[in-house]
């Protein structure tokens, strides 16, 4: 049996206490290297559970605008795959909340796959999001995490079929990202009964933890999401908060952890 | 080879809400190949709508002109909508309107394959949007409108490089979005299968016509093919029929990328002379890219060229050295652009002026019994504009 991760660890210690998973997430150097890492020591300070850390790439093609913008100037402060690396390496001393990164295939490839996988691990990364990666393709890549203890995070989305539920079940480890909608990071969410019932039908299939995410922007919304999932991803709206309205983010985290 | 890779390229790299359409794509797109109706009611469109067969003409005065192998020119340009991009425009359209899709959305970089989506959709009755980069939208103006006469919208895209990768991205998003009763018709043999194999076969009407018209010209297959390759879907329309034929007659096979301003400046997209492989838009293949595996800009006289990647297919013919791929560079496909104007009274798309430009440094070396088939692509009116620009001459 392979050890348990931080991220299994963390949701079953929120779990057990009878609460869900709150997820925010930022894009790592944007504006800046040092502000991310004062923010993820803020975001464990203000009782988030895991912070999952993007990795700017200049095709972003299953994001909205907001994160399109925060990748672009990530990019334009030169951060790359190796320079978030270092800095959750630097985190790590300082923090033991729970870490993902969310990045698209392209950086992991060049970068080279066991490589990445090795560093990360050094570096004191949990899990890897990949959305442009679904677990058909480089099913070695898989094996290869595993072997390493890393936690590879797979998404579901509501066009999702019961066969796809059964593979991304099979396959996930750490929990399952459910998306709540059809379409790209930032969009408008519309809480339905369909989203609820897909949240159910894979946690009923997958015994695993789902967090959803991709719209979540109200503390109303997250509170809606967490009354059905085991955690909630805040992206977009807290990445568009840092940036026009740095201020107000300690009160929204706040306000959000207190919803879900 | 597995389903969906040509070696270890191709694959679907998309995100998971695209899966079950794509899959749901595969599964109509095969059963389309052995429907009669369907492949009676496409023959009919090619025949009575696009205009096929095109002619393969022999260019009698750019061969005396070269003075070496004899020159034949694949006439896409005098299809429907002036390119071979109507070819794979009307086949995905008819399949989406039998798969109950009610609009169709493309990219386009050139101009071309968006004008010829949006006269497959409104050939039937379905809604069009077009994206379109910025950079491009302003290059190729006069396609712009085209579009527009056509009833489709043009969707000005202004991110990242404002080219076409820029506005793949966003059809991207766009499909990711409204999947369910949308069709996505990618433009080339690139993105995640089913699409290259299946813009491929939608395209290979091409070469099969060239082959029975060489067979009836020559009485043999020809020695050379030679096609320009952005994504790259003109040469694998051009290449496939006669690659099941190597073992009849050698023939060589010569795909010609974009050298922009010479590889050495790094302003090129020539993917096998600067690339190396890597992931992008839904596939595995050759990419410009840095190396943090950013995607790098390209640049390219031709916006059909002007693209980071290139078709997976692609990539498998050049490590299996089933394909040669040179590169014609800015300013020798502009002196071929002229050149066959002046010889042969044809204004090619400044994409195909990059096969033309192959020719022009190939034929001159070989004998007179040689024989190239060379696919005329598209046709240059939309370029001519740019190239007065280039030239510096004002139209008023």
């Amino acid at each position: 049996m392979e050890q348990k991760t931080r991220i299994s660890r963390r949701f079953e210690a929120i779990l057990r206490e009878g609460k869900k998973a709150f997820i925010p997430y930022i894009m790592a150097g944007c504006p800046s290297i040092e502000k991310t890492e004062e923010w993820v020591l803020n975001f464990s300070q203000l009782g988030c559970d895991i912070v999952e850390l993007g990795v700017p790439f200049s095709d972003p093609l299953a994001d909205g605008p907001a994160i399109q913008a925060a990748a672009d100037i990530a990019l334009k402060n030169g951060v790359t795959l190796r320079g978030v690396l270092s800095l959750v390496a630097g985190l790590r001393k300082k923090t033991d909340i729970a870490i993902i990164l969310m990045t698209y295939f392209n950086p992991v490839f060049k970068y080279g796959m066991e490589h990445f996988i090795l560093d990360a691990v050094q570096s004191g990364v949990d899990g890897v999001i990949v959305p442009d990666l679904p677990p058909d393709e480089e099913p070695g890549f898989r094996g290869l995490a595993l072997k390493n203890n890393l936690d590879t995070i797979y998404l579901l989305a509501p066009t999702s079929t019961e066969d796809r539920i059964q593979l991304v079940a099979e396959a996930s480890r750490g929990f399952i990202y459910y998306v709540s909608l059809t379409g790209i990071t930032g969009s408008t969410i519309t809480i339905s009964a369909e989203l609820k019932g897909m949240v159910e039908k894979i946690k009923r299939i997958s015994g695993k933890p789902v967090a959803v995410g991709f719209g979540i922007k109200s503390p109303e919304d997250a509170s809606e999401i967490a009354a059905h999932a085991d955690g909630v991803i805040v992206g977009s709206s807290i990445v568009s908060t840092m940036l026009n309205d740095e201020k107000a983010l300690t009160d929204y985290i706040i306000s959000l952890r207190k919803a879900i | 080879m597995k389903e969906g890779y040509f070696g270890i390229y191709g694959g679907r790299y998309v995100p998971e809400t695209l899966i079950p359409a794509l899959s749901e794509l595969g599964a109509a797109y095969n059963k389309s190949k052995d429907d009669i109706e369907f492949q009676n009611e496409l023959k009919e469109i090619q025949s009575t709508y696009v205009g096929r067969p095109t002619p393969l003409y022999y260019a009698r005065r750019l061969t005396k002109h070269l003075g070496g192998a004899k020159i034949y020119l694949k006439r896409e340009d005098l299809a429907h909508t002036g390119a071979h991009k109507i070819n794979n425009a009307v086949g995905q359209a008819l399949l989406a309107k039998r798969m109950g899709k009610k609009r169709l959305i493309a990219e386009t970089g050139a101009g071309q394959h968006g004008v010829a989506t949006a006269t497959g959709a409104a050939l039937f009755g379905l809604n069009c949007e077009i994206y379109m980069g910025s950079e491009d939208m302003e290059r190729q103006s006069l396609n712009v409108f085209r579009m527009r006469l056509l009833g489709a919208q043009v969707k000005e895209v202004s991110l990242g490089s404002k080219t076409l990768k820029d506005a793949i991205n966003e059809a991207l998003r766009d499909w990711t979005t409204n999947v369910r009763e949308t069709h996505y018709v990618l433009g080339t043999v690139f993105g995640p299968h089913p699409f290259p194999a299946m813009v491929r076969d939608f395209q290979s009407v091409i070469g099969h016509e060239a082959k029975e018209q060489i067979l009836k010209a020559e009485g043999h297959l020809p020695d050379y093919l030679i096609a320009c390759v952005g994504g790259g879907s003109n040469a694998m329309g051009l290449f496939s029929a006669f690659l099941k034929d190597r073992k009849k007659r050698h023939m060589e096979f010569i795909g010609v990328e974009a050298g922009g301003m010479g590889i050495e400046t790094g302003k090129h997209a020539a993917r096998f002379s600067g690339g190396s492989v890597g992931v992008f838009q839904g596939c595995k293949s050759y990419l410009l890219q840095d190396e943090n595996g950013n995607v790098l800009s390209t640049h390219s006289v031709s916006a059909g060229l002007d693209y980071a990647s290139v078709g997976p297919e692609h990539a498998y013919l050049h490590d299996t050295e089933a394909v040669q791929y040179s590169y014609a560079i800015d300013s020798e496909a502009l002196s071929a652009f002229e050149t066959l104007a002046e010889v042969e009274g044809i204004i090619p798309a400044l994409e195909s002026a990059h096969a033309v430009a192959e020719v022009i440094k190939l034929a001159p070396t070989l004998s007179k019994d040689a024989v190239i088939i060379v696919n005329l692509s598209g046709r240059g009116d939309k370029d001519v504009q740019q190239v007065a620009r280039i030239k510096g001459i004002e139209l008023k």
